[in-house]
């Protein structure tokens, strides 16, 4: 009844290639965009921002640009914590070297460096595929990860070989660093996934994307139709990696506040795919999906028996978190290989045709 | 009855023009195995070429050769007057020659819609930032391809699913998909392989009719791979027979079915 698609007529192709032909999404879209911008800033407290709201919103872009890499083009990758690192090491190195510069655009700018590095890891995937390709890019991960610890000039010869967040503002408004409060860098992360998540949006629903996806569905078929593999990969490897970079440096800036290079190795690139899987391979709304379940699951075992009076040791929270993700992800590629994306798609569809089973 | 070397007029009023492609001496191996052996033939202008021959017979070799996915290790491919170089297949693919598989090759995550547009890329060149903000240029592409798209579909028949998963769909549309995607692109040759292959009666009839139907509508010149001699000898104006990677003839259906040769190929003959 509520998502009643009868009676929305489209005259034009233009209206029929709208992003949202059915009035329903785009209303629905509206509530959950209010309610990001106005309703939770006025309500979180510090300890939501901190623990739920930014990690959110950080860990969607990251699986974001995982996703478009392995879910839109089809090429494995196991070094999203790295490229994250790239990002990150980036914009502490520009902030550091040229303190007169918007932190913003920093940020921004860092994901160039990521992409480069990520091009240049995808060279491979030319001639290998898969677990191969995976292999292939694990290597990235440890190599990257080793240079973060050895090339002192990266953390600018810090004796505890971490990299640590300046205040930084913009016009008198701290963004960064220790005085900066968390809805401001909230609001930041905010405007960056939002504006990065519509131009994903375009990009993969329009001729770069239908590559992408025929690069993925059938290469061979999509070489002799006329899609240059090689560009298609490229590509898709430079915008992945373009959005993984500005994810690490938001990561970074925006919510640790100070990271080792050991933050950025295999359990973070682990944590993005999970997220990328469960959300869904190959779609844009999986990656927010996924990232509330994995980021906000231990915030939810950990206050949930709190607030019944019900103790619980914290070694055993973790643990048990860790037993529910595992299940999860197991529960999730046997019934649903497409994630949560696709149970949402299901759940539209019948609602769509509500109150008819056909 | 052979036909004329110059542009003529056929019988149910087609115009046939000029020699497209041209194969010259090809010879094609892999490692010993010869799969072609030094085989020419010529494709013209709006004529429907097919390409019989037993199993094996280096068929789709040739169509692969055609469509720059082999290369030959002798002779030469002439495309419209002029010795075709080394290619990459997708380079050849934007030349103009269009094609479809043996086995359906479509992608089978996407939607008809987005299989034939995707059919239409070479056609698109609005770069990654104009699609990124799909604003102007990419919003103009993406409108008009899909009015030129959306004919096909119309052509096609095939309106009903346009945005159905292609994985959703039966054998027989998926062909009918796959011929679309092809078409999408305008290609000046278009490269069947095998568009039959398990049908039934009916479809395989609907097949020949958009065979019939593309090539009279939009003058596209058609070379075709299949094992149906009877549709085979009713679609095509001229006709190559392999056989062992030989060619062993090469005219038009009347005279191909008379030549002792071909007879022996299909039927077999005792060997001493």
């Amino acid at each position: 009844m509520l998502y009643r698609t009868a009676g929305q007529f489209k005259t034009s192709y233009r209206t029929d290639q709208a992003l949202f032909p059915i009035r329903q999404d785009a209303f629905l879209l509206g509530v959950i965009l209010i309610c990001a911008w106005v309703v939770f800033p006025l309500t979180a407290s510090e300890f939501t921002f901190q623990t739920l709201l930014t990690p959110i919103l950080i860990y969607s872009l990251a699986a974001l640009g995982l996703n478009i890499l392995t879910g839109f083009a089809g090429q494995l990758s196991l070094g999203t914590g790295a490229f994250m690192g790239v990002g990150a090491y980036a914009c502490y190195k520009m902030v550091t070297l040229m303190p007169w510069l918007n932190p913003v655009v920093a940020i921004l700018l860092s994901g160039v460096f990521s992409a480069g590095v990520g091009v240049m890891f995808g060279i491979p995937s030319l001639r290998i595929k898969g677990f191969y390709l995976a292999i292939a890019t694990l290597a990235a991960q440890f190599f990257l990860v080793w240079l973060f610890e050895k090339w002192a000039w990266l953390y600018n010869y810090n004796a505890s070989g971490a990299i640590q967040v300046p205040n930084l503002d913009i016009f008198g408004l701290y963004v960064a660093g220790p005085q900066a409060s968390s809805m401001t860098q909230y609001y930041v992360v905010l405007t960056i996934v939002s504006l990065l998540t519509y131009l994903a949006i375009n990009l993969t629903r329009g001729n770069l994307g239908r590559t992408w996806k025929a690069t993925r569905d059938m290469d061979i078929a999509a070489e002799l139709i006329g899609i240059n593999l090689m560009r298609s990969k490229l590509t898709a490897f430079a915008v992945s990696s373009y959005i993984v970079g500005v994810a690490g440096a938001l990561f970074v800036f925006m919510w640790r506040g100070a990271a080792e290079p050991n933050l950025f190795d295999i359990p973070l690139s682990f944590r993005v795919l999970f997220i990328a899987i469960i959300g869904g391979l190959g779609s844009i709304l999986g990656n927010y999906l996924g990232a509330i379940l994995i980021v906000g699951l231990p915030v939810v075992l950990n206050t949930v028996p709190r607030a019944l009076g019900i103790e619980v040791e914290s070694a055993l929270l973790e643990h048990l978190n860790i037993m529910i993700v595992g299940s999860l992800i197991i529960f999730f590629l046997i019934i649903e290989p497409h994630g949560l994306n696709a149970l949402w798609r299901l759940i539209r569809e019948k609602l769509i045709i509500w109150p008819f089973p056909h | 009855m052979s036909v004329p070397a110059e542009p003529y007029v056929t019988a149910d009023g087609r115009q046939i023009g000029d020699v497209l492609m041209e194969m010259r001496n090809i010879t094609l191996r892999f490692g010993g195995v010869e799969a072609i052996k030094d085989i020419s033939f010529d494709i013209r202008e709006g004529e429907i070429r097919a390409i019989i021959g037993p199993n094996g017979a280096g068929k789709s070799s040739m169509l692969n050769v055609i469509s720059g996915f082999y290369h030959p290790q002798e002779g030469e491919v002439w495309y419209k007057g002029a010795p075709r170089p080394s290619m990459k297949p997708y380079e050849v693919a934007r030349m103009g020659v269009g094609r479809t598989f043996q086995n359906i090759a479509l992608f089978e995550g996407m939607t008809v819609l987005d299989n034939v547009m995707t059919g239409r890329l070479t056609h698109m060149k609005a770069s990654l930032w104009e699609q990124a903000i799909w604003w102007g240029k990419a919003e103009r592409e993406e409108v008009f391809n899909r009015e030129q798209v959306e004919k096909i579909i119309d052509f096609l028949e095939i309106q009903a699913i346009r945005k159905t998963p292609v994985g959703r769909l039966p054998y027989g549309l998926k062909k009918r998909v796959e011929l679309a995607r092809a078409l999408a692109a305008e290609p000046s040759l278009l490269l069947l392989d095998e568009p039959m292959a398990g049908m039934n009666v009916e479809e395989k009839e609907d097949m020949s009719r958009f065979i019939l139907d593309v090539n009279d509508e939009f003058g596209t010149t058609i070379a075709l791979i299949e094992h149906d001699m009877g549709v085979v000898m009713d679609l095509s104006d001229r006709v190559v027979v392999m056989d062992y990677g030989k060619k062993i003839g090469d005219g038009t259906p009347d005279e191909v079915r008379s030549n002792q040769d071909v007879i022996d190929a299909y039927l077999g003959v005792p060997h001493e």
